[in-house]
């Protein structure tokens, strides 16, 4: 039999372990509350001050001086030529290199290092891609140019399709290979019109992910394609993006400018999450 | 005779083979290449600064581009300060969101809370800043600095901490932006290593009569402490490497006047942003690529030893199932 001190003890002893618990979980939830606070702040003042900014001369007339009516035009032609090329440069190589690292070779020292490596450049600073490619590209030409712009991106590229592609490979079951092994198809048939075949959704996904990214990226761009108040094609020369055009607008003291710069914000946004919610619905219905 | 058509790409498939494989390898070498190219060219570029200063540049806190001098202690000392905010914030909100996600959420909620936050993580970083500037900022004066002012002003120390004009701009505001960027990151990867803990492990401490939180604390972080300590990892690689979102709210400063954190101050990405496309050719130049070595090398160490702990844990989760 307990005595009643000891019951006492007992009870008090739970009541302390339930207001712990009581404690860290209204801790738990208000972080959770915290988190989406800030996701739904930055969502409603992009839309509300960005469709406030935009017009239809936003997607028609180039960039104007300050204190003059313009739109973004050349910078969202410049953004979508560069992001294009740059996924159209990397996809290939990275994929290339994920299929390296998924069928020919799992375990072996230069796939390990190369894991490694790329894990490191998935994460590495931006900025310092920019300044890389300032230095090999940039500097030995005396100009800035798209071209360079379009390379700093498909270097960010690069590492987050070897990452998607090799993950993706490796969940094709092995049974679908030996099959058509079996049939005698050579390894490079296998590989493209089986794995890759299979694992097409999640690919896709990664090279979706990939130029949600990229999108959005401004400081590799600050030194490689510079900006340019005007339209051009020409990959030689200077060439203007949205993400610079908006830290250049949003610096300013001009409320034209700002307004722009909140425009072009939104439309960034409006692109990225709509790229990341359709990578997520891509990898969905294939589970 | 029907066989014959589907023999012959069978004999083409050696050399096909062959150079595909090639093809693929030399892809992958190209990946490695890219990091000695990275550090090679990084190295070339600042030798005039490293040759001329040495170890000494990352002490001296003069950056006078006009005299020509250069030193990088006040743009990494800016750099480590947002990081340090950044992270005494997010890691007990992530830790908390992720809890929420693993223990306490009703498994109907988990996932559109679970995308919401990963949502998070996806919008760009020029985003955060502009809305840290103009948005986030004014607020950030008005109500959290003046009044930490008013309550600290006679304090010694915590008075030094938060003096300086109120106005949004600086090590403080900074440090706050990084951290509501840091947050998913974080808390995606500790959602993920909790849900590694087997969970029969932790059914059977609840079946012992344990709470939630006893659970959480003394079978789920015990049991996945090395990757929780990764991906905090991960989330410092991420906010030191950040440019834009700091560079529109740090104030581009490079004069180290006090120890406020409300003083504006730079950062190594923020001073290479607003820097480097002017500087000329020379010994500025010089100085700024000696500062993005520097970043590369921290970020370096950072994310190489968040690796290894990830990927400690998922030994430990090997041996233990």
């Amino acid at each position: 039999m307990i005595s009643i001190e000891q019951k006492k003890a007992r009870a008090s002893k739970f009541a302390t372990r339930n207001r712990v618990n009581s404690l860290a979980t209204v801790l738990a939830l208000s972080a959770m509350a915290f988190g989406l606070f800030w996701l739904f702040w930055i969502l409603i003042e992009t839309v509300r001050l960005g469709i406030g900014g935009l017009s239809f001369a936003t997607l028609t007339q180039m960039t104007p001086p300050p204190n003059e009516e313009g739109g973004l035009a050349n910078a969202i032609y410049g953004s979508l030529l560069m992001v294009g090329l740059a996924t159209l440069v990397g996809t290939p190589i990275g994929v290339m290199a994920g299929i390296y690292l998924a069928e020919f070779d799992r375990t072996g020292w230069l796939a390990n290092v190369t894991r490694f490596v790329n894990d490191i450049l998935l994460s590495a600073p931006s900025i310092v891609i920019g300044l890389f490619v300032y230095a090999v590209a940039v500097s030995p030409f005396h100009t800035f140019s798209a071209a360079a712009g379009v390379l700093a991106l498909a270097l960010i590229v690069i590492p987050v399709v070897i990452r998607t592609t090799e993950n993706m490979l490796q969940l094709v079951p092995a049974g679908l290979r030996e099959a058509a092994y079996a049939l005698g198809a050579p390894k490079w048939k296998v590989i493209i019109s089986i794995t890759l075949k299979a694992a097409r959704a999640g690919v896709i996904t990664g090279v979706l992910l990939s130029v949600a990214r990229i999108a959005g990226e401004t400081a590799p761009l600050l030194f490689t394609a510079l900006s340019n108040q005007f339209w051009t094609s020409s990959l030689g020369q200077p060439m203007a993006s949205l993400p610079v055009t908006i830290f250049k607008f949003a610096m300013s003291p001009y409320e034209n400018w700002q307004k722009l710069a909140w425009a072009g914000v939104f439309l960034i946004t409006l692109a990225v999450l709509a790229l990341n919610i359709a990578a997520r619905v891509l990898t969905r219905s294939k589970n | 005779m029907t066989l014959t058509p589907s023999i012959k790409p069978a004999r083409s498939g050696p050399m096909a083979d062959k150079i595909f494989g090639w093809a693929a390898k030399s892809c992958a070498i190209l990946t490695l290449g890219l990091l000695v190219a990275i550090l090679t060219s990084l190295t070339i570029s600042a030798w005039p600064a490293i040759d001329k200063y040495g170890l000494s540049f990352l002490t001296n806190s003069v950056w006078d581009p006009v005299q020509e001098e250069f030193g990088g202690f006040v743009m990494i000392y800016g750099t480590i300060a947002t990081s340090v905010i950044a992270l005494l914030i997010a890691v007990p909100v992530s830790f908390g969101i992720a809890l929420f996600l693993t223990e306490l959420s009703p498994s109907w909620l988990k996932r559109p809370l679970g995308t919401a936050i990963e949502l998070l993580a996806a919008v760009p970083s020029i985003v955060y800043g502009m809305w840290g500037l103009l948005v986030f900022g004014p607020v950030l004066a008005e109500y959290v600095q003046t009044p930490l002012q008013n309550a600290f002003s006679g304090t010694p120390y915590l008075g030094a901490l938060v003096s300086g004009p109120p106005v949004g701009i600086g090590l403080f505001s900074a440090g706050v932006i990084l951290a509501i960027m840091i947050i998913p990151f974080i808390a995606a990867v500790m959602r993920d290593v909790f849900e590694v803990t087997p969970a029969l492990l932790k059914e059977s401490a609840y079946g012992l009569g344990a709470t939630t939180w006893e659970v959480v604390s003394t079978v789920v972080l015990p049991y996945t402490k090395t990757g929780v300590i990764g991906g905090i990892m991960l989330g410092l690689g991420r906010a030191i490497g950040e440019t834009m979102a700091v560079t529109f709210v740090i104030g581009n400063f490079n004069q180290l006047d006090s120890l406020s954190l409300f003083q504006a101050a730079n950062s190594i990405t923020s001073a290479l942003a607003n820097e480097f496309a002017e500087a000329g050719e020379g010994l500025h130049q010089a100085a700024l690529m000696y500062l993005g070595l520097v970043l590369f090398f921290i970020t370096f160490v950072i994310l190489s030893l968040s690796k290894l702990l990830l990927s400690q844990l998922r030994k430990a989760e090997g041996a233990k199932t």
